[in-house]
């Protein structure tokens, strides 16, 4: 099993999505994040979806992906070098002594806050998963009150691109 | 200046434009602007059917017989709903219909307005392609697009839900019917890859006990006749799927029979000691292959199918080609003629001696018992009804089946000559489909003898078009092989229950097909005495009543299980052989 990271090319129309997720569940295929926006071409939507599997279940998606109308290109990040960031929010309960832990540990991981209150302070942090994940371990687990995480975006390095 | 046309009269044009002879349907409040326009033109016929899951199985059929696509017209909610079934069934056997379902007005949409059901989402999983009409100027390209999509590549069904305001007669639109399309994001390969081709060739020539296993996919594409030349070429045997019969002719002396779960004892061991599988147009269904990993052990595989999805999905390839069944099969045989005529000592003729004479003796040992013994009990086999089939209709009728035993009897005992003979729904084994499946190819082609092969249970899931068959006088022909149960159902309860028969009898309940034959204004016959099957056969194929639709209700052995079958869990050559022995016992071969 392996973690991978798919970018879709998709036309932007109405139900062109609720396919691509259809999909995922109809085929019992695992989605673990999901981000999705249009392109600098306002035609195209770029998805892209993390999701676990052996490389034959992984080439069936792609596979499966493509034979769908309305996907214009499907890319696995991982066959070359390719940047992920994901994107969070983490709301920590702050007070007293813990309030200068808590920024310290932000620091460490070049987070900002971006909100705070007496008792609470809004935490952003962008980075690869694994870091994300790392931060949070490092933060008192009794403290975070609330986690949002954008799923990942990835793409490829140097002058490969996903275009249609 | 082009014409300006309301939604309903755009779509009815554009169906003339795509030269639909027919449109089978079923009106309802979300139609009928549709309807209206329908009424105020010829060129479209449509077709009043008694239930939309039987108009989806009646494009199917005529589709299947033309390779052209069938058309639907259905209303809203249960209209649309209905068809689903029928989406589904051509779905699996990736045939081209385009279902037009009635919407409610775009601004009801998401309010659970009357007859309201979400058509896209509930078929997303079942069609190739589906659209929701936003606007009226959309219709035309949106009719082009659907039809293009349905009947390139992997066929399959495509839907346009289509809300009543974008009908609307009162608002118009300028209608131009674009004469071709392109979609950037779908273009579906037709010619196989030149150096996988060639590879293919290469493995062909050099194999010595090879298996040509072709499916659906000969059939759709045609390649009926470059499959035949290119098994004359290498002398190699060649099976068919239950969907591929008649790419290659039943009576062709290469022909081993339908292969898979009742296939033929020959086609199962030639497959499992094969060392070279040329599966083309077909797609290791589980109902063939039995258990993956016991899979053709000795086997290298060569691959062909036009959908990439489909190669290498159940059984790894060693040389896939993605490519149209037909346009591979005549490439493949251009290079190995160029092949054999440099090398005349392939491919190797010892080895192709030997393996027929093994492909023989299991033949021999084992074959279905094309003359059957007349039944000692006095009762009718349904084997014997299929082949009396076959004698009276010269083995050159339209076979369409439902689904149970008297389907794998009509696979097993009739010879289809050419492709497009044989029509039945393999990929989701839908009982009702047989005799909807039938008027659509009666439709499709008047002059044709037109046989439906059912059963009594299938019989009653869609007998209701019995009365749609007296509208339009179709002269078909049910032949329905009466057990008296859900016979397919039966077997399994007879082999893995412990002949626990939990709900698939009903004896005590049957109605008189005869007579409900006549009621629908029709002819029937009853049959239950070997002496009177091939009379009566002859009398209902015969000119007398070629103009009638005919019900032979033929009540058959209650008690016959369809052989061979495959044993679960094991490999190609593990078959059940008849109700004693069982291919696991004695001497492999
Ligand atoms: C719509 C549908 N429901 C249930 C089944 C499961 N099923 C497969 S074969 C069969 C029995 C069919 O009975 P009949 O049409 O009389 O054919 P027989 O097997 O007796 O020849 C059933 C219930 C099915 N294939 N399709
Ligand atoms: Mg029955």
């Amino acid at each position: 099993m392996k973690r991978r990271t798919l970018a879709v090319l998709l036309e932007n129309e109405a139900g062109a999505l609720s396919r691509v997720i259809g999909l995922f569940a109809q085929r019992n295929y695992n989605i673990e994040t999901l981000t999705v926006a249009p392109t600098e071409d306002a035609t195209l939507s770029r998805v892209t979806i993390t999701t676990e599997g052996s490389d034959k279940k992984i080439e069936q998606i792609t596979k499966h992906l493509n034979r769908l109308i309305e996907v214009v290109r499907v890319l696995d990040l991982h066959e070359s070098a390719h940047i992920e960031r994901e994107m969070m929010f983490v709301k920590i309960r702050a007070e007293g002594p813990a309030r200068a832990e808590v920024k310290r540990t932000c620091d460490i991981f070049r987070g900002q806050i971006v909100d705070v209150t007496a008792s609470a302070y809004t935490v952003q942090l962008t980075g690869a998963s694994d870091k994300l994940d790392a931060f949070l371990r490092a933060i008192d687990q009794a403290a975070v009150v609330e986690v949002v995480r954008s799923g990942v975006s990835g793409i490829s390095r140097g002058e490969k691109v996903l275009s249609a | 200046m082009s014409e300006m046309l309301s939604g309903a009269e755009m779509l009815v044009r554009a169906l003339q434009d795509e030269g639909a002879e027919y449109l089978f349907g079923y009106p309802g409040g979300a139609a009928l602007h549709i309807y209206d326009a329908i009424f105020k033109q010829q060129k479209v016929e449509h077709i009043l059917v008694r239930h939309e899951q039987a108009a989806t199985h009646m494009a199917d059929g005529y589709a299947r017989a033309t390779g052209k696509p069938g058309v639907v017209l259905v209303t809203s909610g249960p209209g649309a709903t209905n068809a689903i079934t029928g989406i589904a069934t051509a779905y699996m056997d990736s045939t081209p219909i385009i279902v037009i379902s009635g919407q409610v007005p775009k601004a009801q949409i998401g309010t659970d307005a009357f007859q309201e059901t979400d058509m896209v989402g509930v078929s997303r999983p079942v069609v190739k392609h589906s659209f929701l009409i936003k606007d009226c100027a959309e219709i035309p390209r949106t009719v082009k697009t659907a039809f293009h999509i349905a009947t390139t590549g992997r066929p399959g069904p495509v839907v346009i839900d289509v809300p009543k305001d974008t009908t609307d007669p009162a608002v118009a639109a300028p209608y131009e019917y674009p004469r071709s399309i392109s979609l950037r994001s779908y273009k579906p390969a037709t010619r196989g890859n030149g150096r996988q081709i060639r590879k293919a060739a290469q493995a062909l020539l050099e194999a010595k006990r090879p298996v040509i296993y072709s499916g659906g996919g000969v059939v759709q594409s045609d390649g009926g006749p470059a499959l035949k030349a290119l098994a004359q070429r290498l002398g190699a045997p060649v099976t068919n799927t239950l969907m591929g019969l008649g790419g290659f002719p039943g009576d062709d002396p290469q022909f081993v029979g339908m292969l898979g779960m009742h296939g033929t004892y020959e086609a199962n061991m030639a497959m499992h000691h094969a060392d070279l599988i040329f599966a083309v147009g077909a797609r290791f269904d589980d109902r063939v292959t039995n258990h993956p990993a016991k899979f053709c052990p000795d086997a290298r595989i060569v691959h062909v199918d036009v959908d990439p999805a489909s190669i290498s999905k159940i059984i790894p390839a060693h040389i896939p080609i993605v490519g149209d069944a037909a346009n591979v099969l005549q490439e493949l045989n251009a290079v190995l003629e160029a092949e054999m005529a440099k090398n005349p000592a392939l491919p190797d003729a010892e080895a192709c001696k030997a393996w027929w004479g093994r492909i023989d003796e299991w033949r021999a040992a084992h074959g279905l018992h094309h003359a059957m013994p007349p039944s000692t009990n006095g009762v009718i086999l349904p084997q014997q009804v299929i082949q009396s089939l076959y004698r009276a209709t010269d083995g050159d009728a339209y076979v369409t089946s439902d689904v149970g035993q008297h389907q794998m009897f009509a696979a097993q005992y009739y010879k289809f000559p050419v492709g497009r003979r044989w029509i039945n729904s393999g990929g989701l084994g839908t009982m009702g489909f047989g005799l909807p499946a039938a008027m659509g190819v009666q439709f499709a082609c008047p002059k044709a003898t037109v046989a439906c092969v059912t059963g009594e249970g299938s019989f009653m899931m869609n007998m209701q078009e019995l009365s749609t068959c007296l509208q339009y006088g179709l002269p078909i022909k049910v032949v329905c092989l009466n057990n008296q149960a859900l016979g397919m159902v039966k077997q399994w309860q007879d082999m893995q229950y412990g002949g626990r028969l939990s709900h698939s009898t009903y004896s005590d309940s049957l109605p008189d097909f005869k007579t409900v034959a006549e009621a629908f204004g029709h002819v029937g016959f009853r049959i239950d005495n070997p002496a009177d099957l091939d009379a009566a056969m002859d009398e209902s194929f015969g000119p007398r009543l070629k103009n009638r639709l005919v019900f032979v209700d033929v009540w058959v052995d209650p008690d016959e299980h369809v052989y061979p079958m495959a044993i679960k869990g094991g490999s190609m050559r593990d078959m059940y052989l008849n109700k004693i022995t069982n291919s696991q016992q004695g001497d492999y071969m």
